[in-house]
């Protein structure tokens, strides 16, 4: 019998710890199957976050780092000049990438580093129990927006894949969604051409992946794919932000 | 001898980092050591190295945390403000046991201080980092040919020990200009990283660089082990000696301030006073079997440093209180005059008779 779903030789046989209903073993799972189709696990180096995907370290096949928190795209910098030939990623929440990591981030962008950016963005801190993001969205409640999010005292949230693909370093920023098999199937076919990118040499690519904290949003998984689609998608649009190759 | 050069005190640790393989720095400006920036600057893209401007001291020490995983030698430089801001790293670094050379030219604090030389960063550099249970080792130069010596040893121990290894240096050595043989300490030992992030290439089980431990006992475990391994590096704690075998009064110093009490102690015993010198080398482990024994037959220790007093304490430790210790002290960027550690000497010695 041919066997038509496996599964990804790049994810280890270790079972993961995400919550029931948490986008981040789809991620996961979709990273891992570019890694398979580009046949590039030997030679790739991730770097894992602080926050719920910390332990991302374990999950995949290839050597991992573990950074500081926000600090990774520092990490996968000294791990990509030293050694150029490898794949770098980094894989960061949006507390991580957005709040304390922000300069890291701004800046391995603005270099152009050649590395790969998997941000998870689920509009909430998951790890320290639900805290208010730079992503949560206007009127959103969390741990410490009780009241929902006010933009006058709290500020506004901060669109990433916008902001990144102003500077000229990035080569690649896409957003996209986990809320359906289409956006799914775009999900991995934006990380592929992230990946592709890096092998190319182009420079700077991130994937803004839209993703579900059922956990600290407070629905069940289904509601909470709901919201998603309901308020996420409005405020996050879907979509190509830079593309080099498309641009000559 | 014609391999010798006049250099400033920084552009001696910059090239014996390069002399030592070192082909990654990242760095982020900060008087008084840019000049090490500088150097890297001008030579890494020359010899295949990467010089990278981080946008900040906490990106640039996280950069070396990236490119030590990767098993390569790397360093970053910075001057006391900027070195604060390392300690996270520092405490990361030590905690997924990677090596690295760090280099701190010190200026007179606390916050943004001087820009004027310092020592009073013994306690961050000796004691306390960054967060949680480490050790640095510490090297003290004194003179250019040692900053560049030193830096040498500093990648090899860093290696050996799988650590961090600091060089503690201050304004007025990284601004000092002397000969140095630079052909010394070429021999490099090469230790196999069977540990480093270089790529599975699909033949063995994949490497992690990780201080994540949710299980206390396991990490208290780690912690005890990596201690252990700091057992054997305290071996290695080494003073120079000068003048001291017969020594009523000793004086300990470390880096400028040992200079400026060579001069001082060859006045004293001019004077009649049997005084000498220990300077130690290696500042954490810090030698003190070293002070001990000297504290069998001194009579009286001064400490000359340029901070409220912080080396001070680990003389009062390493000699068990059992001699008086005068402090001989300046701060804020301050360096003292020989005639003060002649007047502290001297005092010294007529306590040690009473
Ligand atoms: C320096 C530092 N500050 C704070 C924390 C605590 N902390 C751990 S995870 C986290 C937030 C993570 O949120 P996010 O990046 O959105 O990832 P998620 O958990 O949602 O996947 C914080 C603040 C820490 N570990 N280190
Ligand atoms: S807390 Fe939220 S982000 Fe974290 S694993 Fe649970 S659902 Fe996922």
């Amino acid at each position: 019998m041919e066997i038509v779903f496996d599964r990804p030789k790049a994810l280890t046989d270790i079972a993961n710890h995400y919550c029931p209903g948490c986008t981040h073993g789809i991620i996961h799972r979709l990273v891992a199957e570019v890694m398979d189709e580009l046949d590039i696990t030997g030679s790739t180096v991730g770097v894992a976050p602080v926050g719920c995907s910390v332990f991302a370290y374990n999950y995949f096949e290839c050597d991992m780092a573990q950074a500081a928190h926000g600090r990774a795209p520092a990490v996968a910098t000294g791990l990509k000049r030293a050694i150029p030939e490898n794949m770098v990623f980094t894989y960061q929440g949006d507390g991580d990438l957005a709040a304390i990591g922000t300069a890291e981030i701004v800046h391995a962008a603005a270099r152009g580093e050649n590395i790969t950016v998997i941000f998870v963005n689920n509009a909430i801190y998951g790890m320290t129990g639900g805290q208010m993001a730079p992503t949560t969205l206007p009127g959103q409640v969390t741990q410490t927006s009780p009241y929902g999010r006010d933009t006058v005292t709290a500020g506004h949230p901060i669109k990433v894949c916008e902001l990144l693909s102003t500077l000229e370093g990035t080569a690649y920023a896409e957003r996209v969604s986990l809320d359906s098999v289409k956006n799914i199937r775009n999900a991995k076919k934006a990380i592929k051409k992230a990946f592709e990118y890096q092998q190319a040499k182009k420079g700077f690519s991130i994937v803004e992946l839209l993703s579900t904290c059922s956990t600290n949003w407070g629905l069940e998984p289904v509601e909470a794919m709901k919201w998603l689609q309901d308020n996420m998608l409005p405020f996050y649009p879907l979509g190509v932000y830079k593309d080099k190759e498309a641009e000559v | 001898m014609a391999d010798k050069v006049l250099m400033k005190g920084n552009e001696a640790i910059a090239e014996a980092a390069l002399t030592a393989g070192c082909r990654h720095f990242f760095g982020y400006p900060i008087t008084p050591q840019t000049e090490i920036s500088a150097y890297m600057a001008k030579k890494m893209p020359k010899i295949g190295g990467t010089f990278l401007q981080a946008e900040s001291e906490i990106a640039a020490i996280n950069m070396v945390y990236g490119a030590s995983a990767a098993g390569v030698r790397t360093m970053t430089s910075s001057s006391s403000p900027g070195i604060s801001l390392k300690s996270e790293g520092l405490s990361y670094l030590a905690g997924a046991d990677l090596p690295a050379v760090i280099v701190n030219i010190q200026r007179g604090g606390p916050g943004l201080g001087g820009i004027r030389p310092s020592q009073s960063d013994y306690f961050q550099a000796t004691r306390a980092a960054g967060h949680g249970d480490f050790h640095m080792i510490v090297l003290a130069p004194t003179t250019v040919q040692e900053m560049f010596d030193l830096t040498i040893e500093a990648f090899d121990l860093a290696d050996r020990f799988r650590m961090t290894a600091m060089i503690l240096g201050d304004g007025m050595l990284g601004q000092v200009m002397e000969p140095v043989d630079i052909s010394k300490g070429k021999e490099q030992e090469v230790i196999e990283k069977d540990w480093a992030l270089t790529g599975t290439k699909n033949k063995r089980k994949h490497n992690l660089a990780n201080s994540l431990y949710l299980e206390a006992e396991e990490l208290e475990s780690l912690n005890i082990k990596r201690f252990e391994r700091y057992k054997q590096v305290e071996e290695l704690a080494r003073a120079e000696h000068y003048l001291t075998e017969d020594a009523d009064v000793i004086v300990v110093a470390y880096g400028i301030c040992a200079r400026i009490a060579k001069n001082a102690i060859d006045e004293a015993r001019e004077e009649g006073i049997k005084v000498g010198l220990i300077r130690p080398i290696t500042l954490w482990p810090f030698p003190k079997k070293d002070l001990l024994k000297a504290s069998e037959t001194a009579k009286a220790f001064v400490v000359v440093e340029m901070s409220m007093g912080q080396m001070i304490q680990d003389v009062e430790l390493s000699i068990r209180c059992s001699k008086p210790v005068l402090l001989c002290n300046r701060t804020g960027g301050m360096v003292p005059e020989p005639e003060e550690v002649i007047g502290a000497i001297r005092n010294a010695n007529q306590e040690g008779r009473s």
